[in-house]
């Protein structure tokens, strides 16, 4: 065992990542997506290919590695070619840093099992790493000579660009809790505190996930892939493999911003009450199970938007970045910063955060729903609807 | 297509040759889209010209539109219909009166009994015809059930346009139950020809009225289910208010008719200012809103479907047992009149003009269709919008192409 | 409801129907031949008079058949009658233009203009006799309604109008030869240009003159 060294474990880890990851998104995220979506729709999704449809992801991806590869005629060739895999890279980077399950030494070597690579700025190299992720659909809207193309590609990359802001500020007011980039430490924080840091990063976790949202594309941030207007944006001259490229790139971003999120907020591999003795069963489930049940929470939210919202509108959508989520998020930092400082040395401001903000969400819960009872009623009284007796 | 390409001398030859050339009729030239000449300077505002359509997923049908754009911003829209143009009007002349029925399914042909319906008010009227009242009842069911399915169809693929796909799922499973009470009825979905002239060709088969009163029942609570997902959302809001104003007085200026005219706060309806059949004795309300926009408009249609539920149930409650025909002719030989009807279809004021002579063929009969008309005023609201809300405004005016390019 | 006449959608004001049981009518009135509607001269209405007021040769003359005044006038003059209609009697919605081909009548066409007035709830149809090449003012500046439908009868019956805007075909495509709802245009098409399959349609046009399977509609 002696040539596994550090290095080489962690040249496998990357393998068994980049291997693992994207077949998981072929076979398990697109069927469960499009199944999910059927139900929600009062409709089942596909159910042909393989026992219940469950190798449909096999059945997409003979599909898309077979289709014809088709360039336009006047098209950047070299650009057109490079796109796809600038969209895909960055994402599947960003997998290297983050902390699927406890950072537990194997045996005498001293390499973390869970994490390919547990830099002590893992924070800071995922927000460079999601960066770079613009160029892939800029260059891919531009490369394909085509107006729409080139429309969809300038409306991502402003998107992208105006919503990595609000990102990185929601993440700041977290590193104010753990005074520290590494994922790792992340975690293992919020084990110490016994405190998940969704509780006083309340604002910042919603925060985060829209902008996360935002940042993959997705609804109700897909303007510059919306079917119905620009007939798939950027995407439109893509088949074939460099289209699987663009595809499984989205998806691993995904996954990517829910991984995150649960490392961030939602206390990582850890399990929920660790400490009561009443729920010691929870942890029959390993920690890296409860890593991927909290990711797949967030993923079904992701799936959930998609078939709820509307589509923004692109100013409407640059308005809630710029004139709504940077003041919050700025405001936000400002708030964690108080909570902390007002309790020098030991957490409990951070306790008190937690209980104002959770208070400030039920009430504010109760109230959307009051508002939306009485509008309903408003409107069916202006217009009676049924049958006089 | 367009119409800036400059003419040679030898299609200018050609052109003369027939009688199709404006310069030859001694008409100055139509106004052509300006086409930059010289190449742009940094300072120069780049307009482009984008084509919207005739393929295009949200248009409804082959409809080209012709954008001017400034980055965003629509400068100018000049839609260019007639794709679907199959010439029906020539063909109604070709044909005796009842075999014209079925072309006017093909016009609307998401809501085709109100074709139908007002193909036949049109030559019953020319005929002087009584329709008994069963036939009455019966054929405001039906052009009901067409209106839900027409307002079902808009708020599928208005949401779709939008980004909202789950309602379009949920409207296309009611409609599917509305097209199964059509296929019970007159053996067909979708082109019904479901009514002739003096009456309707068959009488309702055993339980349809049950199932249509179990139906109509369950339908408020599925709108509810429509409004949940829509009405209030926070998005839809935002993308359907204030997108596409038009006052009811520029409306009528424009002779938009139907929802848009009422969501601009022109309470009119047909169905009410000049009843038909027996619509005024049915109890419904004519939904108004009055701001005008994409949002009201929305408002107003998902009301007409509740206010369609309601006036169903009425009929079924009226029914009673009778003939479904009038005393009609063997061959409907008209005088040699002229005469207009018009009916509330979804879309608007649907009439039908038709002269004739005295033979058993129409001499002319003229569709006038509310989609046409409607689509005229697209460009005035499409004014000052960005490209997204150009989706949301061909969704709001609910056009039909069959209707549009007859 | 069911009364003695068929409910006319666009009447005038609703005739007083007699308060028979609906079932009783209902049964009875539609096993009656149906009646023969006549139609009598309007020259007195009100609404012709008020034209005539306005523009004295204007009106030539006026009908009415099934409730529905007819106001046949002279070519010259359908702009100002429709502006008068507009502005005095209130008839503020155009509902249609279009046209009728009587081919052996001199002058051929009949463009027959439809208005309505919301605060009378009632229809008028303005007709003008046109002459094979002669031009017809155009209403569009008075009715925006009108612009669309003065294409289609331009596209459709080769009807110039006069100081139309944007007098382009709309449902034919630029090049088309010929104005389909004329009645000597064969309802099989002609050539029109496009020539896909030459074996079949002969250059030069569709079935031609002579041949037994061209249909003209009468």
């Amino acid at each position: 065992m002696k040539f596994l060294t550090p290095t080489v474990l962690t040249y496998l880890k990357v393998v068994i990542l980049v291997a693992v990851v994207p077949a998981i998104v072929g076979f398990v995220i697109v069927l469960a997506e499009r199944r999910l979506m059927g139900f929600m729709q009062a409709r089942l999704g596909p159910n042909r290919v393989g026992p219940k449809g469950l190798l449909q992801g096999v059945a997409d991806l003979v599909k898309l590695v077979t289709k014809e590869d088709i360039t336009p005629a006047q098209a950047e060739k070299a650009v057109h070619f490079l796109a796809p895999v600038l969209a895909v890279i960055p994402s599947l980077t960003a997998l290297a840093v983050i902390p699927f399950g406890p950072a537990t030494r194997i045996g005498r070597v001293q390499t973390p099992l869970w994490v390919a690579a547990d830099v002590n700025i893992g924070l800071l190299f995922l927000l460079a790493i999601t960066s770079i992720g613009v160029y892939g659909i800029i260059l891919g809207g531009w490369a394909s000579n085509n107006k729409y193309s080139l429309l969809g590609g300038l409306r991502s990359a402003a998107q992208l660009i105006s919503y990595e802001v609000p990102m990185g500020l929601a993440l700041v007011s977290v590193l104010l809790m753990t005074r520290s980039l590494s994922m790792v430490e992340i975690v293992q924080r919020q084990g110490r505190l016994q405190l998940w840091f969704i509780f006083p990063g309340l604002l910042a976790f919603f925060l985060y996930f829209v902008a996360g949202v935002a940042e993959t594309n997705r609804n109700p941030f897909d303007l510059p892939e919306a079917e119905s207007e620009l007939v798939s944006g950027f995407n439109t001259e893509y088949s074939g493999v460099k289209f699987a490229f663009f595809f499984l790139g989205e998806y691993v971003a995904m996954i990517v911003i829910s991984c995150v999120a649960v490392t961030v907020f939602f206390g990582g591999w850890l399990p929920p009450f660790p400490h009561v003795a009443a729920l010691k069963f929870l942890q029959i489930i390993p920690p890296f199970g409860w890593f991927l049940i909290k990711t797949a929470l967030f993923l079904f939210c992701y799936i959930w938007f998609r078939s709820t919202f509307p589509r923004y509108r692109f100013d409407q959508l640059m308005a809630l970045g710029w004139k709504w989520m940077i003041p919050l998020s700025l405001a936000n930092i400002v708030i964690v910063a108080l909570a902390i400082l007002a309790t020098p040395g030991r957490s409990n401001g951070l306790f008190v955060l937690s209980y104002i903000f959770g208070g400030l969400f039920i009430v504010m819960f109760l109230l959307a729903k009051l508002r939306q009872k009485l509008a309903r009623r408003e409107r069916l009284a202006a217009v009676p609807a049924s049958v006089p007796e | 297509m367009s119409d800036d390409k400059p003419i040679s001398e030898a299609e200018k030859a050609q052109a003369i040759r027939t009688a199709g050339d404006l310069e030859a009729a001694g008409l100055a030239a139509a106004e052509s889209v300006p086409v930059s000449v010289h190449p742009p300077t940094l300072f120069d505002v780049q307009e482009m010209e984008l084509n919207f359509g005739p393929q295009h997923p949200s248009t409804h049908g082959v409809l080209r539109l012709v954008v001017r754009v400034d980055g965003e911003k629509i400068l100018e829209t000049k839609p260019d219909v007639g794709y679907l143009h199959r010439g029906t009007e020539k063909l109604f002349e070709t044909e005796t009166y009842p075999m014209g029925i079925p072309h006017t399914d093909r016009l609307d042909y998401v809501a085709a009994a109100t074709n139908n319906h007002a193909f036949c008010l049109t030559i019953e009227k020319l005929l002087g015809i009584e329709i008994p009242r069963r036939a009455q009842l019966i054929r405001v069911i039906l052009d009901e059930l067409q209106r839900l399915s027409s307002h079902l169809v808009w708020l599928g693929t208005s949401g779709i346009d939008l980004g909202a796909v789950t309602p379009f799922w949920y409207a296309f499973r009611e409609r599917e139950q509305i097209l199964d009470f059509f296929e019970e009825y007159c053996g067909a979905r979708l082109t019904l020809n479901c009514m002739r002239i003096g009456g309707l060709p068959f009488d309702l088969t055993a339980g349809w009225v049950e199932r249509l009163i179990e139906f109509i029942d369950d339908l408020p609570s599925r709108i509810d289910d429509y409004e949940q997902l829509l009405t209030d959302n926070r998005i839809w809001k935002k993308r359907t208010v204030g997108v596409g104003v038009i006052s009811g007085e520029e409306c009528i200026e424009w002779g938009v008719t139907g929802p848009v005219l009422r969501g601009s706060g022109v309470e009119w309806d047909l169905r009410r200012a000049q009843p038909y059949e027996c619509y005024d004795e049915l109890d419904f309300a004519i939904p108004t809103r009055v701001n005008g926009d994409t949002y009201d408009r929305y408002i107003v249609r998902v009301q007409e479907m509740r206010q369609s539920a309601r006036i169903i149930r009425q009929c079924v409650d009226l029914l009673a047992a009778g003939e479904i025909r009038g005393k009609v002719p063997r061959v409907i030989k008209p005088p040699a009149e002229e005469t207009y009807a018009s009916i509330e279809s979804p879309k608007g004021e649907l009439g039908f003009y038709c002269v004739s002579n005295g033979t058993n063929r129409p001499y002319r009969m003229h569709v006038r269709p509310p989609s046409f008309i409607n689509l005229q005023a697209l460009p005035r609201l499409a004014k000052g919008h960005l490209i997204s809300d150009l989706v949301a405004l061909i969704g709001t005016i609910d056009i039909v192409l069959g209707e549009v390019d007859r | 409801m069911a009364d003695e006449n068929t409910p006319p959608p666009d009447a005038g004001p609703p005739p007083p129907a007699p308060a028979t049981p609906p079932a009783a009518t209902g049964t009875a009135a539609h096993k009656a031949p149906p009646k023969k509607v006549e139609a009598t001269d309007a020259s007195a209405h009100p609404w012709v008079a008020s034209i005539r007021a306005a523009l004295p040769d204007a009106v030539v003359s006026a009908k009415e058949f099934a409730k529905q005044v007819t106001v046949l006038v002279r070519r010259e003059r359908i702009a100002q009658v429709a502006r008068h209609l507009k502005d005095a009697e209130d008839f503020r919605y155009c509902v249609d233009v279009t046209a009728v081909d009587w081919r052996d009548r001199q002058p051929r066409f009949d463009v027959v203009y439809h208005f309505y007035s919301f605060s009378k709830n009632d229809r008028i149809r303005v007709k003008c006799a046109v002459a094979d090449g002669e031009e017809v003012p155009s209403i569009s500046e008075v009715f925006l309604a009108a612009n669309w439908s003065e294409r289609e009868t331009w596209d459709m019956f080769g009807i110039p109008f006069a100081g139309h805007p944007d007098l382009r075909r709309i449902l034919t495509w630029d090049g088309f030869h010929g104005y389909p709802l004329r009645k000597d245009f064969p309802v099989e098409g002609i050539d029109t240009g496009a020539a896909v399959y030459p074996e079949e349609w002969p250059e030069g046009g569709g079935p031609a003159k002579d041949d037994p399977n061209r249909k003209v509609v009468s």
